[in-house]
């Protein structure tokens, strides 16, 4: 593709969540629009974490905002289980909205910093009970016990007494305690330190497992995404490239672009060869403009006429993975 | 982080601090200040006193033209000053905030409709509104001169706490309130508008400053409370046809509006820097 | 450490670095030093508050405010630059020292083109004439590999990408051909494809113009590949320091490993997990008596707390060194994280369960 197509798509009832040729633009201002997310289509089976992985401005955090319609996409649908979230009327949205939850990048923003701790995990529970004192606070309670934090301590405290990971802790407790199915975590450790960043992710894998949760983890760094998912879909100018599981899209890429990330990922070893001619020089292009074609045939070295011509269609390469370039670095099962 | 980041208020900022106090508690308790004196009471119809007299044990800041007690004068002319401020600082908080941030958070066709109008009100000359309004009721006591400037405050606070409101509204926890499900009128008053109030009372504080200041200048056009009830701005325009025989009863009330609004803006300042310190602290 | 041979182009010296603000004093350098060789690469890394960025500062003199206090030594080509006056100080910089920041989009002034706050950088150092500072303008940013040079002159901050800012940043920073460059975090914003792009742009220019560069970042990968030497930075002090492929090949600081172990390796599979470094760093503000890492360290013993190691180097290599008393691979780290682990002390047991429980 960065192409369409939804040969990747798996039967509806493996699926939780399924998204299909979801777009979503925004007015840029003098008449012109920004193509953030141009026709993707996605699903994500219950129980498996999906990473969205790309370079900023490629749409994956458009794309995880759509899925709980904040905004809702500009056309295309999002199927939970029957129902079309797309087509839901606001107040019968806001009802569903115990089912999906998202944590922010900025864990400190994230957090309203003139309430406490302790209110801000019982908001949802004032929202949509239960109401009683004693029974929102056992539950506030068992949460920040289950994200690491001493709810004696943390209660009464304001989030700006607590560093980066401790309010993302905070923030996971919040969307929790609700127990939805799914939880979108936009870019959830890219603020924090690498020793935080790991408690955070070993927590996540806890939580996921402890509460039966379908995660969505939307990040730029591979390697996290890689350590997370079950299966990772990369993302390039609002399209989507290549979708694969984990250990197949690390050995053998099959989009040029996915292999171009993987040689720019800085490895903590000194013995291994930089590629210096690496993507030199070459800018990302306008989403108000995107290429015609491919949208990464800018960019790519491969790119040929037909690029330029005909946007790529999701192709298989193996099971589970798939990709849509029509010069595809491996061998595509026709 | 959060221990000890909180600003220490100068020396400087308590002493205005003080002076406000002061200015307040003399004006609401004026009637009941022992020793001070009737502010409209002419001394030398009894022969009590002399016009435009120096500072004495008997009148400890002199008297005006009229052998009025100038202290006196002074503490009841806050009065004016400080409830056409408060009336001001009242309106324009209590409805400029709610339509500002109101507009800021859902934005769309409401804040399209809701900021022109006050872009309408904000280019219309004030003083002719003022004049107007005096003229059709035909009084000009403090309640009619509160009202006019009361209501001309509403946009610029509108202004304020939209700005402010659009910055809130953009960051995450008000997202992460609406992903919840909270309704939006809990989203404006629980997340949004306690986000706005410290910007907003920062403004506040300088906005009752310049409004001291307008009214003063009212008063010295003669446009303010009617005389002989005592405001700064008319004890200075009284005052002003005997300057050369004596300039004290214009430099007190001159001092009085200049301590008074210098403290508000040094407090309003402080303030905001606290609050400035608190947020990078965030 | 080899003070004061030929080649040193910077001999830092127990360096301090103290803000003080209503809570007490930051302490947020300690007691730093290290020698940097003319046209080599230091690389200083560590989290958030260890004090690379505050380190980088001080020798730069850029820490501004009058409640910074800097003690200690930092002789530059023959002049201590911590004593030399203000003014002595700005013909330093440019020509000698110069500093690339890690918001591109802050270090440049948003309402002036680009061409004029490179020319002007030039005009004022060089004393050269307009023509012949936009001449050199357009070589430099042909130089930081920027396409159509000359149109890119007229171009405001906002109009350019970050990459490209970057690159903007690095022309002027080079533009008086310092012999010194400080990259903080040069590439932390930007994406990791213009990472890659702007990390090689550097160490060309560092190795074509013989320069000296500090690279400082939080990223052990980018470290890794384009660095002679490391310094490894917690809470203010050097915990470790080596020739950086020694110390890749053999971390000895329970810090260096843990920070290592942390990152998520792609040559591992996924869903492994990782070795978190347990706890919270230390407050700066009244540091640990011992070893400010004790309270987070798998291997710490009643010493480390009580006692701080200095930074020693090893028997056989001198260029390493390490502040350790219990350094990893040793037998005392062995037996202080098996009494550790059977304790129950968090920062083993995350250490034990990553590795799969093996003791």
């Amino acid at each position: 593709m960065a192409g369409s197509g939804k040969a990747h798509l798996r039967a509806a009832d493996e699926v939780l969540v399924r998204v299909e040729d979801l777009v979503v633009e925004f007015p840029a201002g003098r008449g012109r629009t920004v193509k953030a997310v141009s026709g993707i289509s996605l699903d994500i089976a219950r129980g498996e974490t999906l990473g969205l992985v790309g370079e900023s401005g490629c749409g994956k955090s458009t794309t995880g905002k759509a899925i709980i319609q904040l905004p809702p996409p500009t056309s295309g649908s999002v199927h939970h289980g029957l129902v079309d979230l797309t087509e839901l009327s606001g107040e019968a949205m806001r009802r569903r909205r115990t089912d999906v939850q998202m944590i922010f990048q900025d864990p400190i923003s994230s957090l309203n910093p003139r309430r406490t701790v302790g209110d801000i995990v019982a908001e949802p529970l004032r929202v949509w009970g239960p109401h009683g004192r004693d029974e929102q606070r056992a539950l506030v309670d068992r949460m920040l016990e289950a994200v690491g934090i001493d709810p004696e301590v943390a209660r009464d405290k304001h989030p700006h007494e607590f560093s980066g990971g401790q309010c993302q802790r905070i923030s996971i407790a919040r969307s929790l305690v609700v127990d939805p199915e799914l939880l979108i975590c936009d870019e959830p450790v890219s603020a924090l330190d690498v020793s935080v960043q790991a408690q955070i992710l070993n927590m996540l894998e806890d939580l996921k497992a402890e509460y039966g949760l379908t995660l969505v983890f939307i990040a730029h760094d591979l390697a996290v995404v890689k350590n997370v998912s079950d299966r990772v879909a990369v993302m390039y100018l609002g399209k989507l490239c290549e979708v694969a599981g984990p250990d197949a899209l690390f050995a053998e890429a099959a989009h040029p672009y996915t292999a171009l990330l993987l040689d720019s990922i800085p490895e903590p070893d000194p013995t291994v060869e930089l590629d210096e001619g690496l993507s030199e020089g070459l800018e990302l292009p306008s989403p108000i403009e995107p290429p015609s074609g491919c949208r990464f045939r800018t960019r790519c070295p491969h790119a040929t006429e037909r690029c330029a011509a005909e946007e790529p269609q999701m192709r298989r390469v193996a099971d589970g993975h798939h990709v849509a370039c029509h010069h595809p670095l491996v061998a595509v099962a026709e | 982080m959060a221990a000890g980041t909180r600003l220490r208020m100068p020396i400087f900022t308590r002493l205005c601090v003080v002076w406000l106090a002061v200015i307040v508690l003399g004006a609401v308790l004026a009637d009941f200040v022992p020793g001070l004196q009737d502010p409209n009471h002419q001394g030398f119809l009894f022969g009590t006193s002399k016009t435009n007299d120096a500072p004495s044990w008997a009148h400890l800041l002199g008297t005006d033209n009229n052998s009025r007690d100038i202290l006196a004068r002074i503490v009841y002319g806050g009065r004016v000053s400080l409830v056409v401020a408060a009336t001001a600082v009242a309106t324009g908080t209590v409805f400029g905030m709610l339509f500002g941030c109101f507009v800021g958070y859902v934005r769309g066709k409401a804040d399209a409709v809701v900021m022109s109008t006050v872009d309408v009100i904000l280019a219309f000359p004030g003083l002719v509104l003022l004049l107007t309004v005096v003229t059709l009721l035909g009084r000009r006591d403090l309640v009619v001169i509160a009202a006019v400037v009361g209501f001309l405050s509403i946009p610029p606070y509108t202004r304020v706490a939209r700005a402010q409101a659009l910055a809130v509204s953009r960051r995450e926890f008000v997202l992460a309130a609406e992903a919840i499900g909270t309704k939006k009128r809990t989203i404006l008053f629980r997340e949004v508008i306690p986000n706005c109030l410290p910007g907003c009372m920062g403004y506040a504080l300088v906005n009752a400053a310049v409004i001291i200041l307008l009214e003063g200048a009212l008063a010295f056009l003669g446009l303010s409370v009617q005389p002989p009830t005592a405001s700064w701005g008319n004890m200075v325009n009284a005052a002003r046809v005997d300057i050369q025989i004596n300039f004290w009863p214009v430099v007190w009330p001159s001092l009085a509006l200049v301590f008074t609004v210098f403290s508000l803006n040094n407090v309003g300042d402080f303030i905001r820097r606290s609050r400035a310190v608190r947020s990078a602290a965030l | 450490m080899s003070g004061g041979t030929v080649g040193t182009l910077l001999e830092v010296r127990d360096l301090h670095t103290t803000f003080s603000i209503p809570a007490g004093d930051v302490r947020a350098v300690r007691g730093v030093s290290f020698d940097l060789e003319r046209g080599r690469t230091l690389g200083i890394v560590g989290e958030s508050g260890s004090g690379k960025t505050v380190l980088a500062r001080s020798i730069m003199r850029l820490n501004i405010g009058t409640n910074v206090t800097t003690t200690g030594t930092a002789t530059f080509d023959g002049r201590d630059v911590l004593s030399l006056p203000h003014a002595a100080m700005q013909d330093l910089w440019g020509p000698e020292m110069a500093m690339v920041f890690q918001d591109p989009m802050t270090a440049l002034n948003p309402l002036v083109r680009v061409g004029r706050q490179l020319t002007e950088h030039l005009r004022h150092h060089l004393g050269v004439s307009k023509a012949e500072a936009d001449r050199t303008a357009v070589e430099l940013l042909r130089e930081v590999r920027i396409p159509e040079p000359e149109a890119r002159l007229r171009a405001y901050p906002h109009e350019l990408s970050g990459g490209m800012r970057q690159r903007v940043c690095i022309a002027i920073a080079l533009a008086c051909a310092p012999s010194l460059l400080f990259a903080d975090e040069p590439t932390t914003a930007l994406d990791v494809t213009v990472q890659h792009q702007i990390l090689n742009l550097l160490g060309r220019e560092q190795a074509d113009r013989d320069m000296a560069m500090v690279l400082v970042t939080h990223d052990l990968g980018v470290v890794a590949g384009r660095t002679d030497e490391t310094l490894v930075m917690y809470a203010g002090t050097v915990v470790e320091q080596a020739p950086t492929r020694a110390l890749f090949a053999d971390m000895r600081h329970p810090y260096s490993e843990a920070l290592l172990r942390s990152i998520p390796r792609t040559n591992r599979p996924s869903h492994t997990r990782l070795a978190a470094i347990t706890g919270r760093p230390p407050d700066l503000i009244a540091p640990p008596a011992g070893c400010a890492f004790s309270p987070r360290c798998p291997y710490a013993q009643d010493r480390c707390h009580e006692e701080a190691p200095p930074l020693a180097p090893s028997g056989g290599d001198a260029s390493h060194a390490f502040a350790c008393w219990t350094p990893v691979g040793s037998p005392e780290a062995a037996e202080s994280f098996a009494r550790n682990v059977a304790d129950g002390l968090p920062s083993a047991v995350a250490v034990d369960l990553a590795s799969g429980g093996a003791s």
